[in-house]
């Protein structure tokens, strides 16, 4: 129907049609699939929601005499980095936490500040405290740093997120008889509330369920700068069980991702924190879709109603790793505010903002309309349903002596 | 009729007075505490709503100040910082009183301050601390 080469043509014309995966619903709806397709080059997608395997990594310059933070450690803003690299580059995760932080030491811990919130304020242009130690070589003297460092000094700041943008998610609830505290929000006793997380018809892989576009080096809006699809993320799963429109009914695919953080804001990357549960980084991502054929167009027109997620109790079940659903429902259902579980109404929670990833699928619209966004056609990709790639628990080995 | 809802602070000295008793002995009014703690310092803190005719509210009001209890209106107590907030929704079904809810065009969180009973779960839960008390 059409190519990359050929949309990134009209997009270089300002002459791309580009929609939202909200807006191509409703077009779907009036026009039908054909002529959809016909007349639509791109789909824009979007979401917003805290993603835990996110971290950044830097390289601070070297100092006057020169240390060695590789193999030493290092802290921003009371903050551990992980230092297992050269003499002044080191990885700042998103749900590292300070070692001795009082607010954490009283259940269920308040977890208000950690490697997240670090990557918000280095975003934001603030200055962050830098504190090292080093056990000196010869050529790397010196043993200790305490120093300011701001982005704008920083060589290389990459944000590097190797598992984002989950291909839909469970939704949680607690049928235990006290308050649950989980990543999934804190859980109400006896189904309380139902918490979920994810933008239902506007998250990229659930528009691009079977991987045909999304691929490695597929360009992205990543936390408001230009980002690229790495690799896979951890936990990969395209196996997982699909209903007839090809959307997968419970946790699949997921996408490490990477860019320059320095062109990025902290309007779309935001440290989280989760009651009894620790820190972590809320990141914003929109994924192009280019239209080259009806499948694809049909797949992006998916709706809320037509996209699944299993209830799963996470008093019991997820933490002792029974594999059980309690029933599903639709993101249609669960955004009324309420569903029904064995018989019961209860009320939902969003982790996710909807309203921030209609606001990325706009954005990133408006990037490809004004010709400031061209598509990428994907070097290699994802491993799909034909692959076998699954996400296999532990086999735990016992360590005998 | 009105019905309102305010903050007292107890000093030290009034921590066991049967103030509250004697809105409802004196003044006729209805009251209903949705929170009451003491301090560390022995301080106490009570947020009550009171409901009765306007001129036993005021009178009431008089009463509790001239006994020497700080008040203020609750509604000014519970503030959403619009700048943290993403509308992301963990507070909607944890709010007892339903005073947080998603619009269903915008998918924004609404605050009804008005029906906020100061509880400050939604202020624990918050994952970007959006929610801010205010004394």
């Amino acid at each position: 129907m059409r190519t990359i080469k050929e949309i990134n043509e009209k997009i270089k014309k300002g002459q791309v049609v580009a929609v939202t995966a909200e807006e191509v619903i409703e077009l779907v709806e009036k026009k039908g699939i054909k002529k959809a397709a016909q007349e639509v080059d791109v789909v824009t997608t979007g979401t917003f929601g805290p993603m835990c395997s996110s971290g950044a990594y830097f390289n601070i310059g070297h100092s006057k005499p020169r240390i060695k933070i590789g193999g030493g450690s290092c802290t921003l803003n009371d903050v551990p980095v992980y230092t297992g690299f050269a003499a002044v580059d080191a990885y700042l995760g998103a749900t590292a936490i300070p070692d001795d932080d009082p607010r954490n030491k009283v259940f269920p811990g308040e977890f208000k500040y950690g490697g997240g919130h670090v990557i918000q304020e280095l975003v934001a242009g603030k200055d962050i405290r830098l504190e090292a130690s080093a056990y000196g070589t010869d050529c790397y003297p010196r043993k200790k740093l305490e120093t300011y460092i701001n982005i704008k000094d920083l060589n290389e700041a990459v944000l590097f997120n190797f598992r984002n943008c989950y291909q839909n998610y469970n939704i949680a609830v607690n049928l235990s008889d006290k308050t649950v505290y989980t990543y999934m929000g804190s859980l109400k006793p006896q189904m309380g509330n139902a918490n979920y997380c994810s933008a239902g018809q506007l998250s990229p892989l659930l528009k691009d369920p079977y991987y045909r576009t999304i691929g490695i080096g597929t360009k992205i809006f990543l936390g408001g700068g230009v980002g690229y699809v790495s690799w896979q993320g951890t936990q990969h799963n395209p196996s997982v069980k699909r209903k007839d429109n090809g959307v997968p009914q419970a946790p699949a695919g997921t996408l490490a991702v990477i860019g320059d953080l320095k062109s990025m804001s902290d309007k779309w990357l935001k440290g989280i924190s989760m009651l009894g549960y620790g820190v972590s980084l809320g990141v914003g991502i929109g994924v192009p879709i280019p239209i080259l054929n009806e499948e694809i167009l049909k797949s992006a027109a998916v709706k809320d109603e037509e996209i699944f997620a299993q209830i799963v109790d996470y008093s019991q079940d997820y933490p002792q790793m029974v594999s059980k659903s309690l029933g599903e429902a639709s993101y249609a259902q669960l955004k009324s505010g309420k569903i029904i579980i064995q018989g019961k109404e209860v009320p939902t929670g969003s982790l996710s903002s909807y309203s921030k990833a209609r606001e990325i699928s706009e954005e990133l619209k408006s990037w490809i309309a004004k010709g400031d966004f061209l598509l990428t056609e994907p070097v290699a990709k994802l491993p799909g349903v034909e692959s076998g790639y699954s996400c296999k628990p532990l086999k735990e080995r016992p360590i005998r002596y | 009729m009105i019905s309102k809802r305010i903050v007292l602070h107890f000093p030290k000295r009034l921590v066991d007075e049967p103030i509250v008793y004697n809105l409802i002995k004196e003044y006729d009014l209805k009251f209903n505490i949705l929170k009451a703690s003491i301090t560390p310092e022995e301080e106490g803190l009570m947020v009550i709503e009171l409901v009765g005719k306007s001129e036993n509210y005021d009178k009431g009001i008089k009463y509790i100040k001239s006994c020497g209890l700080k008040v203020e209106s609750l509604s000014h107590d519970i503030r959403r910082n619009e700048k943290k907030c993403t509308d992301c929704g963990v507070c909607v079904p944890i709010c007892p009183v339903a005073a947080l809810e998603v619009d269903p065009k915008t998918r924004k969180i609404i605050f009804h301050d008005k029906k906020c009973i100061a509880c400050e779960l939604c202020i624990k839960i918050c994952p970007t601390q959006a929610m801010e008390v205010h004394f």
